[in-house]
């Protein structure tokens, strides 16, 4: 080994440490109520979800999964005739409060969408994108957070030498989990995926169940699914949803093994949805 | 059951045909263009060269004639009203698009609309009559306080004539254009793009400035090309207010001209062959002018596909 690699792998370890975050927080939804124009679509949600657990959100297209956790963040509040009422409380603090920081709150509550969204820059800017909207940091330490956020997200070994390209130009699935390692760079606490794999192919969704279960007990994760067997697979906690309604929650080998509920045993067993 | 229709291939044929005579006659005309416009200025090209584009003359009376000072008012014209009109129609859009509700963006949106359906003689004619006496009374009086009297930018007497009161013209002609393109670039991105940028954590106008408009940024450089077409082409608005003679100047006040305007105002005055076709020949610098802007524009937006993967 010559001395400039040796100095490289000195500075820049190849391999994979990941940054200890904040340790993550539990989640209570009391009395939550979602509105699109006068329709209501949420109907008193209570739900409390635990810290450092993998919570799934099952239910079949239009009961609300996907509104559910858009309150979360708040990212409904991008949309003029959407409003929530009741409390979804984070930490002890209650987001749904008008004073609440949405810029901070979305730093810590990380969110990732159905279909792969990519910024049209490089793979290093989409990552180094939060960082440089929430920290001033030199350009080595960017350097260094987005190499393991890209680690976290198990990407940088396919990455690390085209780093420069378009993040477009990756696979569907490598354009999900750098979407993850963006949301992952800004230390966030939360993370908010909603059908994360729908767009994706099975060998693709199964390394995004894979990062799942090793982002579980760092990161609080809240799954919207409407894929069972992947409730299953990763959630420690499932909650089944109907026309806006919690109907069911609990743990998931309970819920999918002895439902309390009629109505989510059959969706479980496939009698609808 | 009814017979098989008879000869459904010789109707495909035809239509094929005939659509194809139809693209083929665009190209025609193009072409034909071109040519007639080309050969029209042969004879000033062959007396005058290269150095036409080069040369600040235009004297009639000795037949020399040379392109400078119009291809110099066409682009500082054209450059001071995009100057104006780009970042005016960026902000427009991005309120009509992200930040107004829809009972003040729908009218908004209309009358900027509407704006585009003046005809330029009407904005010729408010540039000559109000808004060029309003520049000599205030404009150029406090420019000229502002800078010293003696500074080239503002020299000149206060006649509210020159670039600065044609480029300001030309920037109300453009808005429109570019601002409704922008609107429909803006309105064109994906929810869940916006969605994405926001749920980072960032302010509308870093989603904007670092997501949605790379995102689009075909869309908005094509906007652009838009008003640089309609600035460079412009004529009868410019003509009024840009006061029409042969001269090159840096001060935003002096009296100037462009190539679309000497064209307008000496088509009729040119008797002799070497003036007619030196006009002619201004005619084609300006063709030749816009087509290497819009090359200039597609090989780079070439490159920053290239390099970013944009969107639209």
């Amino acid at each position: 080994m010559n001395l400039a690699s040796a100095v490289r792998v000195i500075t820049r370890p190849e391999t994979c440490e990941t940054s200890p975050a904040a340790p993550p927080p539990s989640i209570q939804v009391r009395h939550l109520d979602f509105y699109y124009g006068a329709t209501r679509a949420l109907k008193d949600n209570n739900l409390d979800i635990e810290a450092g657990k993998v919570t799934a959100i099952i239910g079949p297209s239009g009961c609300g999964k996907s509104t559910h956790i858009r309150v979360y963040n708040r990212i409904y509040q991008l949309y003029r005739e959407q409003r929530a009422t009741g409390e979804v409380i984070i930490d002890g603090q209650n987001v749904l409060d008008p004073k609440t920081d949405l810029i901070e709150l979305r730093r810590q509550v990380g969110m990732i969408f159905q279909k792969p969204t990519p910024f049209p820059m490089s793979i290093f800017d989409n990552v180094a994108y939060g960082l440089r909207l929430h920290y001033r940091l030199s350009a080595d330490d960017i350097a260094e957070r987005v190499q393991s956020a890209l680690c976290a997200a198990a990407l940088w070994d396919e990455v690390k030498d085209i780093l420069h390209r378009p993040g477009t130009a990756l696979s569907g699935g490598q354009q999900q989990r750098l979407c993850i390692a963006r949301a992952l760079a800004v230390e966030p606490r939360v993370l908010l995926m909603d059908e994360p794999c729908s767009a994706l192919d099975p060998i693709a969704t199964a390394r995004i169940e894979g990062l799942i279960q090793e982002l579980r007990g760092r990161y609080t994760i809240v799954i919207v699914t409407h894929n069972l067997q992947q409730a299953a697979r990763v959630a420690d906690f499932t909650a089944f949803f109907l026309m806006g309604e919690l109907v069911e929650y609990g743990a998931t080998e309970q819920i999918f093994t002895a439902p309390k509920d009629p109505r989510t045993e059959d969706y479980i067993t496939g009698k609808f949805g | 059951m009814s017979q098989a229709r008879p000869a459904g291939r010789w109707g495909d044929r035809l239509f094929g045909a005939l659509s194809f005579g139809c693209a083929a006659l665009a190209l025609l005309l193009m072409a034909g263009l071109f040519f007639e416009i080309a050969s029209g200025s042969a004879q000033a090209l062959s007396r005058f060269g290269l150095g036409f584009v080069s040369s600040s003359a235009w004297d009639p009376v000795r037949q020399d004639f040379g392109a400078l000072s119009s291809i110099f008012g066409t682009l500082v014209s054209t450059f001071i009203a995009l100057l104006f009109a780009v970042p005016l129609s960026l902000v427009i859009a991005l309120f009509l698009v992200e930040l107004a509700p829809p009972f003040i963006s729908r009218p908004v949106g209309l009358a900027i609309e509407l704006l585009a359906a003046i005809p330029s003689i009407i904005y010729g004619m408010w540039g000559l009559f109000v808004f060029a006496p309003w520049l000599s009374e205030h404009l150029q009086p406090f420019l000229q306080e502002l800078f010293g009297e003696e500074c080239f930018l503002v020299a000149g007497p206060p006649i509210g004539i020159g670039m600065l009161p044609a480029g300001i013209i030309l920037a109300f002609m453009v808005l429109p254009y570019t601002s409704s393109v922008m609107r429909d670039v803006f309105q064109m991105v994906p929810p869940v793009v916006k969605e994405a940028a926001h749920g980072m954590g960032s302010t509308t106008w870093e989603a904007t400035r670092r997501v949605t408009m790379r995102y689009g940024i075909q869309g908005l450089v094509g906007a652009i090309f838009l008003g640089l077409g309609r600035a460079v082409g412009e004529t009868m608005a410019v003509t009024f207010v840009i006061g029409n003679e042969h001269r090159l100047s840096g001060s935003l006040f002096a009296p100037g001209n462009t190539i679309a305007s000497t064209l307008a105002n000496e088509f009729n005055e040119a008797s002799e062959p070497m003036y007619r076709s030196s006009l002619f020949a201004l005619g084609l610098t300006l063709l030749v002018m816009t087509l290497l802007i819009q090359v200039a524009t597609h090989l780079w937006l070439r490159r920053i596909q290239r390099k970013m993967g944009a969107g639209l």
